[in-house]
């Protein structure tokens, strides 16, 4: 599901610089359809994974509280342009999403 | 889902691929991921024991973590937070919503050169304190600030 995720990649110095956006619902489970009156199940991204050139860098749980259609920013020092981001995430239904972005 | 799950089988070709995927572990959910998922922590109700079942308790508190929020949340389902720990050899970075239903957030561990900086949005549902807590060389150390929501961010 790669269009799910949309990634950038920036130099800032010698530090490069990703933004992630990944289109998920983030249900609660908390949450009331206002037609049925039922509980909407929980569907949350609960793992993400970031890697630089194929090396984790950033291991991550995440929690029902992360907004809709998640956006996270991080920071990897020592990489370079044409260096390559990947990002791998999984929600509570095992469904994956992924992405990969060349440092520019 | 279901529909895309049956497409997938069918462009599988035969239910035997499948079974090799899975015996490659190309199937396997999760497999890139270090840890199992902290269920414990992600569903504490109380800020004290979800900081606790994290492994954030005993912290000390330290200006040396840098939360920018803003002061007021006109929208609680979308709050940027962003967090810096200035403190030398940070390895992970919790972020905690403490009037929240589940007042954990996010939990993130760094390697090989990230730097202890994340950038995201929470929902919150009131005005509540954003507690980031860290952990470096062993100790845990956290800061707060408060955030005022004027509308919830989970449909109140």
């Amino acid at each position: 599901m790669a269009e799910a995720m949309k990634m950038r990649a920036t130099m800032e110095g010698n530090v490069v610089d990703v933004k992630v956006l990944i289109q998920h619902p983030m249900e609660t489970g908390l949450m009331k359809d206002a037609k049925t009156d039922k509980l909407i199940p929980a569907h949350f991204i609960n793992q993400v994974v970031a890697t630089l050139n194929g090396k984790t860098v950033l291991d991550a749980q995440w929690g029902v509280g992360i907004a809709q259609n998640p956006f996270i920013g991080f920071r990897i020092k020592g990489a370079k342009p044409g260096d390559k981001v990947g990002v791998n995430a999984v929600d509570n239904l095992g469904t994956k999403f992924d992405g990969e972005v060349v440092v520019a | 889902m279901n529909q895309l799950r049956r497409a997938f089988l069918k462009n599988a070709g035969a239910v035997g691929t499948v079974a090799v995927a899975i015996a490659a572990g190309l199937l396997k959910p999760g497999a890139v991921f270090a840890a199992a998922w902290n269920s414990l922590a992600f569903t504490a109700k109380d800020p004290a024991e979800a900081i606790k079942n994290a492994g954030y308790s005993g912290a000390a508190e330290s200006s040396d973590i840098v939360i920018k929020a803003p002061d007021i949340a006109e929208n609680g389902a979308v709050v940027p937070i962003t967090a810096t720990s200035n403190i030398p050899g940070t390895t992970s970075m919790a972020i905690f919503v403490e009037k929240n239903p589940a007042p954990l957030i996010a939990d993130f561990a760094f390697s090989n050169g990230a730097e202890p900086y994340i950038s995201t949005r929470v929902k919150m549902a009131k005005t509540s304190i954003v507690r980031v807590s860290v952990k470096a060389g062993g100790k845990n150390y956290t800061s707060s600030r408060e955030v005022k929501v004027t509308i919830g961010g989970c449909g109140g």
